[in-house]
């Protein structure tokens, strides 16, 4: 087992980059994120690691220095909080565009506009449907502990380089300010140019004699070969779908209504299996680890023997839309939530499910 | 067992730290531990609040709305979280600068006269120790030991010298602890 | 005499550089931006260095830069070219790394990157195409378009009152700290070509000692856009461009004493 240590969310993400052997850092201070930078900075990895971590001087910048450190195949990433995600679609979209591996963390904050700087889960839409222009997706993972901020950054890395592809890590205000333990894992090493050459032979690392040169673009300025183009982005979007979705299912196998929930309501909402379960009512809980890809396919096997669910989520019902697409109205599903930075409270979504199912508090 | 704590006071008064040292002295017991700040531009002289969770397993909810032991340290936070403490809970609080003080009879209520002692040991930043130990004797969740093995994991070497006065602090706060 | 005869290596006076594509260029004729492309291709083919330079290639009429130049290369984002450059050269600071964009890339959009990484000091070089005009898109405003100069979007002549006034940028960035070499340049003559060579010639080789930005900016015409013949739009150049943006080192290494 590795060192036990007590961190902040946004620690454990600066840890696991680290950890993991990432060769860049690239970000702009934001409520509630910042620790990420100031975690880094604290720790001096270019010290020790040799990893490049650099404050940039804006949103737009950070993420378009990770589109040039990605297009040498290096292990790169940014974080930020929604305001800031909003300014770095553009960069996301040519990320995904010229079909390169990042990784983008989002510690969600209440919105819209410049909002508020509490818990909030108003971004789902943005991560799991596109967000900046043009037919793109990104892997999307939704951590809902400080272990799993720390364990993710890896799996993050993974699946961005499998597909060539942007990965998100969907966290929020909650994850990302409260502390928890966390299993440290060994140094990985950072990949020596030549294994990053070896493993990106499309990396624009300076042309050698024997190859062609390397280009990194997104322009495709005939139509045809445009489509194409997104067409073999769309096959490693359905690829996904069947190679790499991630859930849990919580007393799931006996229950008759389960309530949906991600990130940090699938904490909360935990609970409220809890207290339900102590009263003899049969409640579930099924929670999406990767938003895109969705498993639509797990959560329709699981609600065959249900009555219901309730979709819980820190916003006006965004995630609700994907639950009832995959459920396929065999059940009926509603939707609960609070706005703006307010977070609901167990027995909150304990009440809204007794009233929605049944039949009143 | 489970211990659901909220920690509320001023911003500079240690809260948030308290609480990280409960929660770093329950990882050296193996338990599952949390640590949900109050967080933003309240922090800096406002309130500020934090909410500990010990157990031994896997928790749930980091965030919850009533809780085993409330411990206040200003008027603000009395007036906010007196009515959170679960029924048959614990409320501790300083006397110092309350104006009104905590009136539930389905509750218990200790008082630590930690801004008193920490004068008048001439060292106020050990306040939040004295509390702390204050909180111990009446719920010791967490040994003495794991508190001061959690000091030493979470604080910087160059800062290890302060441990015996933070000891110090927490036995006084277990010493003069007292029942309402 | 027969064609045949005269196509012997003594009779050769130029040679494209290799490191040119057999793509033709797709620039006007007698627009900047083809002799701008030859003179950094030849100093990176007689340095010696393609295997180890990376360009960032722009928004704009240089926006397949990449098509033409047979090194590595990325693709920017309009005017963000100087933030991409900053993370390649510091992931791989043995490398030489350059962006090329125009004024509406480098002093408009992307003014931001383009100060932040000239006072951070970036080991990169900078070529700045300055035509005083949007030419990809036609022939709009541009930062740099003087004032009087007509435009699609000022059709009756810039009036800086309304329109503000021209970004003399080159300027404004010799004035940062983290700035080591700054020129203005042309390529509209013989001269000027061999004056411009040697500019990015020393660009490149200042990267060598990591002291920060290189940067040249290369006044041309863009005949399309001002609408005149290339010989015309020459002219104009000379007798308006230049007098507002002077030809010229601006920032020159100060050598250390022996």
């Amino acid at each position: 087992m590795g060192d036990l240590k007590l961190m902040k969310g946004n620690e454990a993400v600066a840890e696991a980059a680290i950890r993991a052997g990432v060769d860049g850092y690239f970000g702009y201070p934001i409520t509630p994120q910042s620790e990420v930078l100031e975690h880094l900075m604290a720790n001096k990895p270019y010290e020790t690691t040799g990893m490049v971590v650099l404050q940039a001087e804006s949103e737009v910048a950070a993420i378009n220095m990770v589109y040039g450190g990605a297009s040498c195949g290096r292990m790169v990433m940014t974080s930020s909080s929604s305001p800031g995600i909003s300014l770095k679609q553009e960069g996301i979209s040519y990320l995904a565009g010229s079909e390169l591996p990042a990784l983008i963390v989002n510690v969600v904050r209440g919105g819209p506009g410049l909002g508020d700087i509490q818990p909030s889960q108003g971004d789902y839409f943005q991560a799991t449907k596109g967000g900046g222009h043009g037919d793109y997706r990104m892997y999307v993972l939704a951590p809902s502990s400080v272990q799993e901020m720390y364990d993710f950054v890896k799996i993050a890395f993974d699946k961005a380089f499998k597909y060539r592809n942007p990965s998100m890590i969907l966290s929020d205000g909650a994850i990302g300010q409260m502390m928890e333990k966390v299993e440290i894992s060994e140094q990985t090493p950072r990949r020596t140019p030549e294994e990053i050459e070896k493993q990106c032979p499309w990396a624009t690392v300076g042309k050698p004699t024997n190859r062609q040169r390397n280009i990194i673009t997104s322009l495709y300025l005939d139509p045809y070969v445009q489509e194409k183009h997104v067409l073999k982005i769309k096959a490693k979007y359905e690829r996904m779908q069947k190679e790499d979705v991630l859930y849990e299912k919580i007393k799931c196998d006996d229950a008759e209504y389960i309530l949906v929930a991600y990130g940090s309501s699938a904490r909360i909402a935990q609970k409220t299996v809890d207290i339900a379960r102590k009263q003899g009512i049969k409640l579930g809980l099924f929670r999406p680890i990767t938003l895109f890809p969705f498993p639509s396919k797990e959560l329709f096997e699981v609600s065959k023997h249900l009555k219901g669910a309730l979709a819980v989520e820190l916003s006006t019902g965004q995630m609700v839309e994907d639950v009832k697409l995959a459920v396929e109205c065999k059940i009926p599903v509603y939707h609960f939530g609070r706005y703006g930075g307010v977070i609901h409270t167990p027995v909150e979504i304990f009440n809204e499910f007794k009233s929605k199912f049944l039949g009143g508090i | 067992m489970t211990e659901e704590i909220i920690i509320a006071g001023f911003g500079g008064q240690g809260v948030l730290s308290m609480g990280k040292i409960l929660a770093y002295s329950g990882i050296m017991q193996n338990q599952e531990v949390s640590w949900m700040p109050s967080y933003g531009p309240e922090m800096r002289g406002g309130t500020a609040n934090v909410t500990v969770i010990l157990s031994d397993e896997r928790i749930s909810s980091p965030i919850v709305s009533d809780f085993d032991t409330a411990i206040i340290l200003n008027q603000q936070s009395m007036d906010k979280f007196e009515g959170s403490v679960k029924k048959g809970g614990v409320l501790i609080y300083d006397p110092n600068g309350i104006t009104r003080h905590p009136t539930r009879k389905d509750i218990t209520i200790y008082a630590v006269e930690a801004t008193d002692e920490a004068n008048k040991m001439g060292n106020t930043k050990i306040f939040n120790m004295i509390v702390l130990g204050g909180y111990l004797k009446i719920k010791p969740v967490v040994a003495i030991d794991n508190v001061i093995k959690g000091l030493e994991k979470s604080l910087p070497k160059r800062h290890h010298n302060l441990i015996p006065e933070n000891k110090s602090g927490i036995l006084k706060g277990m010493e003069i602890v007292k029942q309402k | 005499m027969d064609i045949n005869e005269i196509i012997k290596p003594e009779n050769l006076v130029y040679k494209k550089t290799k490191l040119f594509t057999e793509k033709p260029l797709s620039y006007c004729p007698g627009c900047g931006h083809g002799t701008t492309h030859r003179l950094i291709l030849e100093v990176i083919e007689e340095m010696g260095i393609v295997s180890d330079t990376i360009g960032i290639a722009p928004v704009g009429c240089a926006v397949l830069a990449y098509e033409f130049m047979d090194i590595d290369m990325q693709q920017a984002a309009h005017g963000r070219a100087p933030a991409l450059a900053t993370a390649v050269k510091r992931l791989m600071p043995n490398k030489f790394v350059f962006t090329y964009q125009g004024d509406g890339d480098l002093a408009a959009i992307g003014t931001a990157e383009t100060i932040h990484a000239c006072n951070r000091g970036e080991n990169i070089t900078m070529i700045f195409i300055n035509n005083g005009i949007y030419g990809m898109t036609g022939g709009q405003m541009a930062p740099t378009t003087l004032p009087g100069m007509k435009t699609s979007t000022s059709p009756f002549g810039r009036d800086v009152r309304i329109m503000g006034n021209p970004l003399k940028i080159t300027e404004l960035l010799a004035n940062l700290p983290g700035t080591y070499y700054v020129t203005r340049q042309a390529v509209h003559t013989p001269n000027a070509v061999r004056k411009a060579k040697k500019a990015i010639r020393n660009a490149f080789e200042y990267q060598k000692l990591n002291k920060g930005v290189s940067f040249v900016e290369v006044v041309s015409n863009c005949n399309s856009g001002w609408k005149m013949t290339p010989n015309d739009a020459n002219k104009w150049m000379e007798e308006n461009m230049f007098p507002f943006y002077p030809l010229g080192d601006i920032k020159v290494p100060q050598l250390e004493k022996a």
